[in-house]
């Protein structure tokens, strides 16, 4: 399989002069495409640190970001939109969905910032994804009026919709009970087999990292573990 | 990019109902303001000069030096009959006079024209209170307050005795009112012949009375016909020359309208940009979210000038139909005791259009101070700040 992502030597530290910490000590890693992973760590390890990173919402110190074969670490802030617009899919812990939009309109967001119209394509899409989460019959609700489930689910289908090749998802569980976690879980894991997009996970939740096929642990900024089944 | 930047701006707008009327509501009273004062020092001004200016000469042909007639007329209404910036002409003959009624006398200023062109300038016909226009040689009109004073009704005898001692028997057919006491009691109004024949001018005349399309550039046409008549024995006066200070008070007026319009206009800009500065705080976590979705600095901007423009286009309007409803009410509710309005409102429609449009455009400007905040905006402040 191809490389969808690699870091190579990234160093990371935030504060100047006598606050200076630094979080990440020379990360090398790569990922492979439509591969199903996790990142593991305590608090404060740096693993979303790592994830910004990834995801081109913070620039290394130092080293190499490799994203879909392209060099992401020197490109113009609007060049890092058009990538993260076009390949990557984020999924928060907080969902950070829009508040003033239905879950609909949120889900078409990143279709609409591509620059593309809200064609009839589009919406279909739209809403078989919202279908495929299982908040179909809510797709028109203000997302301020769903449950947290609800509301990252939705979160789920729009980082979907640009047909991402990289989801990055950021404690996606860590608000939800252990049923609800279960079934977003199964939710990704089901997407990445039908549709190969490549998942990175940041979890502390070590049973779902134990049910990913790679776990990555993180640990005061460096990779202690890297297991791949 | 605009299509999703404007959807994205209209939903804030329409997501905080109560703020956006808030604002729209701030943003119409300046406009009302603005437009209520710049159509009420206009139109204020319209009907000064109309009630002043407007129902007399504005440029004046009259002899040059000691001179006290003027021969050789007619070129003179030609010359002034080409000039597309004249729109009417009525040679005058002019002579002092006593007005000598029921044993008592009173100066008059006997005044023959041609009535039907004077008409033109002073509006003579529609000023007639009782009786009719002058037809004959021996009859005059007299006005409201000479009638007053001395007891005359239409069908009266007059005796008008001049400088060099001849005496006239004049009938007073008709009674008119040019609502400016001072002519009313000095005019006695006749036909030029009449004129010319009670004040021995012959086939003279002492001035040549003009009205020009645009009053306020009365000096200028004045000129023109001053170099198209060549001649040395007349001068051509200008109302301008001749009303200084009325002039200077309307420039005045006009100064200062224009003040409290800029002064307006001025606070309308400055409540635009520190509202949306504070909007733009309030939705920093939606920029972030947008941005970390990739959506480009420019359209992220491009939301809050939007925002901008919506407000600025809805105030606006609000506030031009605010200041026509108060305009309405002003022209209504301000009268003269005899039921006439205190001020002619003019719509100036360029004017009102142009001020929305200005505010509008202004609101978009004014955005723009707070769509650049958002380009400093990293979504990674966001997402680390929940």
């Amino acid at each position: 399989m191809a490389e969808i992502l690699k870091l190579a030597g990234i160093d990371k530290s935030y504060g100047t002069g006598e606050s200076r910490t630094q979080v990440l000590f020379g990360v090398d890693l790569a990922f492979e495409e439509g591969g199903f992973n996790s990142i593991i760590g305590a608090s404060g390890s740096g693993k979303t640190t790592l994830l910004n990173i990834i995801g081109t919402l913070d620039r290394p110190d130092r080293g190499e970001v490799w994203i879909a074969g392209t060099r992401a670490d020197n490109l113009s802030r609007n060049q890092l939109a058009g990538l993260r617009c076009s390949t990557l899919g984020f999924i928060f812990q907080f969902h950070y969905l829009l508040p003033d939009f239905s879950a609909f309109e949120n889900v078409m967001m990143p279709h609409l910032i591509s620059g593309k119209g809200a064609d009839d394509g589009a919406r279909r899409r739209a809403r078989e994804l919202l279908e495929l989460v299982g908040i179909g019959s809510q797709a028109d609700k203000l997302v301020t009026r769903m449950s947290g489930g609800q509301q990252q689910r939705a979160a789920i289908a729009r980082a979907l919709m640009n047909k991402p090749r990289l989801i990055l998802a950021d404690e996606p569980t860590g608000n939800l009970d252990s049923d609800t976690s279960d079934t977003i879980y199964k939710l990704f894991r089901r997407i990445n087999e039908e549709t190969k997009t490549t998942f990175i996970i940041i979890t502390h939740d070590r049973r779902i990292a134990e049910r990913t096929d790679r776990i990555i642990e993180i640990s005061d900024g460096r990779i202690r573990m890297d297991i791949k089944r | 990019m605009l299509m999703v930047a404007f959807k994205i701006a209209r939903r804030f707008l329409s997501a905080n109902k109560g703020q956006t009327a808030l604002i729209v509501t701030g943003i119409a009273v300046g406009v009302a303001v603005q437009v209520f004062v710049g159509v009420l020092i206009t139109s204020l001004q319209g009907t000064l000069i109309d009630r002043t200016i407007g129902s007399s000469s504005q440029v004046t042909v009259v002899p040059a030096g000691d001179g006290t007639a003027i021969s050789d007329w007619q070129g003179i209404v030609d010359a002034a009959g080409k000039n597309a910036d004249i729109k009417a002409v009525a040679p005058a003959a002019d002579c002092s006079a006593f007005l000598i009624k029921s044993n008592r006398t009173v100066p008059i200023l006997l005044r023959g024209f041609n009535l039907d062109d004077a008409n033109k300038i002073y509006g003579i016909y529609g000023h007639i209170y009782k009786g009719r226009r002058p037809a004959a040689p021996d009859e005059v009109l007299t006005g409201r307050e000479l009638n007053k004073e001395l007891g005359i009704a239409a069908g009266d005898k007059i005796e008008l005795f001049t400088s060099n001692g001849s005496r006239f028997n004049m009938t007073v057919v008709g009674l008119y009112d040019l609502k400016v006491a001072s002519l009313n009691k000095q005019w006695v109004l006749t036909t030029l012949g009449t004129s010319q024949n009670v004040s021995g001018l012959g086939g003279n005349i002492t001035s040549v009375e003009m009205q020009v399309k645009d009053i306020f550039k009365a000096d200028a046409v004045a000129s023109d016909l001053s170099r198209a008549l060549g001649r040395s024995d007349v001068k051509v006066l200008n109302w301008k020359d001749q009303n200084a200070e009325l002039l200077s008070g309307l420039q005045g007026q006009s100064v200062s309208s224009y003040m409290i319009q800029v002064f307006v206009l001025a606070s309308v800009i400055i409540a635009i940009a520190s509202v949306l500065a504070i909007k733009v705080l309030q939705k920093s976590r939606e920029i972030g979210i947008l941005k970390a979705m990739g959506i480009k600095d420019r359209s992220a901007g491009q939301i809050f000038v939007y925002q901008g423009l919506m407000l600025g286009a809805g105030g606006a309007l609000l506030g031009i139909l605010l200041a026509v409803f108060l305009l309405a009410g002003f022209a209504m509710g301000a009268r003269n005791p005899d039921g006439s309005s205190l001020i002619d409102i003019r719509f100036d429609y360029i004017f009102i259009t142009g001020s929305g449009l200005v505010a509008t455009i202004s609101a978009a400007l004014a955005s723009a101070i707070p769509a650049r905040t958002t380009t400093r905006m990293s979504p990674i402040e966001v997402i680390r700040n929940g």
